[in-house]
């Protein structure tokens, strides 16, 4: 057994590092360069029943320690994913994660439907894209709309459901108790924050959508502090994101009472940050004498 | 193939021209040889320093029996000054070959006219070399705004050089598509500024001549995950320029009015 080895809804993972959705494709990109045995799972790019193009204009913008993203869900659908995409996933090692956005509350149905019927680990339903109108925002930011379609979709799959929170949410702590009392297996947080540039040249807006999703290392304290607070009011296991970087970073979450932790920006300025990840919690451990992460999950609650 | 992740060790690094330089690295001759056009993630810092991204820098030659590999940038922010901070003996890291280069199995024809523009003119030293390599007659064509660099490479290797600049201080002053005529040729590669790359692939597609445009743009992985630096085409929206391109047929991206 990994020192690592942690159990996700049932499921036991390797480690407990998953590549955030959007920033790890699916997997194989990254085959080449990191060692992918070493995670525990792959959240794979957020699908939508029908694929996707995204949106027009500036996708990307660098801001000190972030990144501003408006990719806008472009994916090639849920059923050229289980043709296509699933089979090269599967093979790769790490648990799959099938991230799911959606469009009107049928197509989260729908998709859910599909996937259902599939290998897929996890369902993770995205009802937090903060750069496609129909992307699920409108459900992630109530938590009356988001307990409607989390208790849709759960009845569409017995798959581990995991629910992805956005920090845009009116109320954190409310929005986590909904989707847990829907039939939320687990949840997942925080997707990006609402955010914008100007571009002084222009004078105009960078992104086409003018508000787009800001990740990476400048939203971490605050999602911290998110995680802390979802992870001491619900029960289900709590998934910590939002700017880790670093083995110290992701254990921090895990104090906080994070099951497990994605990351996301990270893999872009460091290609093996993810197992690079793995191996510091197992060095931390070994150097403490930490002998399994139950041990310190949630030790930092007060 | 998958792109490759490494720290290379820097032989050289310095200014060509103004703010132009030059590094070359070592080549891990683990990892996939790189083919003309293609790119690779440049860092020279570490990833919890800004800027965020690596910076994606194309070929400009490649040297398989010394394992060396040359790029040529122009330091434009934070990250270009950061690379050209680099001495010899530092490392740098590398992640690729990334993308898809030029076409190098016969599809260019015989006579072909490589068109340049500014720092553009960067991934097109190592076509030409492969194009003189398998006896394909090229003219270079490039413009500058001022001051050409880097040239002397191909006067060796090209049939013509023909160069414009925007002053006038050098070669014809006015545009480089005003130097050829692309019913001279089997096809045409170009890179450099859009509006130049975008005008030289309309003249090829009006007189028919196969037309091959290598892109720029902003990426995060530059490994086709991200989704960050798409362009359209003609089949719809959300190609990757980093890998289904940077190097697409003309006719792909532009369209004739």
């Amino acid at each position: 057994m990994s020192l690592t080895e942690i159990t996700l809804c049932g499921k036991t993972l390797v480690s407990p590092v998953i590549a955030a959705s959007g920033t790890f494709g699916f997997g194989v990109e990254y085959s080449g360069m990191a060692d992918l045995k070493k995670l525990g799972g792959i959240s794979g790019k957020g699908l939508t029943l029908n694929g996707k193009y995204g949106n027009e204009g500036e996708r990307l913008w660098e801001t000190p320690s972030g990144l501003i993203n408006s990719i806008g869900l472009q994916n090639p659908g849920v059923r050229h994913f289980i043709e296509n995409e699933l089979p090269v996933m599967r093979t790769l090692g790490p648990a799959v994660m099938a991230n799911l956005g959606g469009g009107c509350i049928e197509d989260y149905e729908e998709g859910a439907r599909l996937l259902d019927e599939t290998d897929v680990d996890y369902i993770e339903l995205n009802i937090s894209c903060p750069n496609v109108k129909a992307g699920g925002i409108a459900y992630g930011i109530k938590a009356e709309s988001a307990k409607e379609v989390v208790g849709r979709v759960r009845a569409c799959t017995t798959k581990p459901l995991i629910v992805k929170l956005s920090p845009n949410a009116e109320n954190i702590t409310e929005m986590a108790l909904a989707c847990e009392a829907a039939g939320a297996d687990g949840l997942s947080l925080v997707n990006t924050f609402q955010a914008m540039a100007i571009d002084l040249e222009k004078r105009r807006p960078v992104f086409n959508n003018v508000f787009a999703g800001l990740s990476g290392p400048a939203i971490r304290p605050i999602a911290l502090r998110m995680v802390y607070q979802v992870c001491k009011a619900v029960k289900v296991p709590v998934i910590g994101l939002g700017g880790i970087a670093t083995a110290n970073d992701a254990l921090e979450f895990i104090m906080a009472g994070a099951t497990a932790v994605q990351v996301g920006t990270a893999n872009f300025s460091n290609p093996h940050a993810c197992e690079q990840i793995t191996d510091g919690i197992a060095e931390w451990m070994t150097a403490h004498g930490v002998k399994s992460l139950e041990e310190i999950r949630g030790c930092a609650q007060v | 193939m998958p792109a490759a992740n490494y720290d290379a060790q820097v032989l050289e690094n310095g200014a060509v021209s103004g703010s132009v330089m030059r590094m070359t690295a070592r080549w891990d001759e683990t990892t996939p040889a790189p083919v003309c056009g293609q790119f690779y993630m440049l860092r020279a810092w570490k990833a919890d320093e800004a800027p965020l991204l690596s910076r994606p820098i194309s070929v400009h030659r490649f040297d398989r029996e010394k394992k060396e590999i040359e790029f040529l940038y122009e330091v434009k922010g934070l990250g270009t000054q950061k690379l050209a901070a680099l001495k010899a003996g530092e490392s740098v890291q590398l992640t690729g070959p990334s993308g898809h280069g030029f076409p190098l199995d016969g599809t260019l024809g015989d006579t072909v006219a490589v068109v340049g523009g500014g720092i553009g003119t960067a991934p097109l030293l190592q076509l030409v070399r492969e194009l003189a390599e398998k006896g394909v007659t090229v003219d270079f064509f490039a413009g500058f705004r001022d001051e050409p660099y880097e040239m002397e490479p191909y006067r060796e290797l090209c049939r013509t050089v023909g160069i414009a600049t925007d002053s006038g201080r050098f070669g014809h002053h006015g545009f480089v598509t005003e130097l050829f005529d692309p019913k001279a040729y089997t096809a045409v590669c170009t890179c450099g500024p859009e509006i130049m790359m975008r005008k030289t692939a309309l003249m090829c597609m009006r007189a028919g001549t196969p037309v091959y445009v290598s892109k720029e743009a902003k990426m995060a992985c530059g490994v086709g995950a991200c989704l960050g630096c798409t362009c359209k085409t003609k089949e719809g929206g959300g190609v990757c320029v980093c890998k289904d391109g940077p190097v697409f047929e003309g006719s792909v991206l532009y369209e004739l009015d």
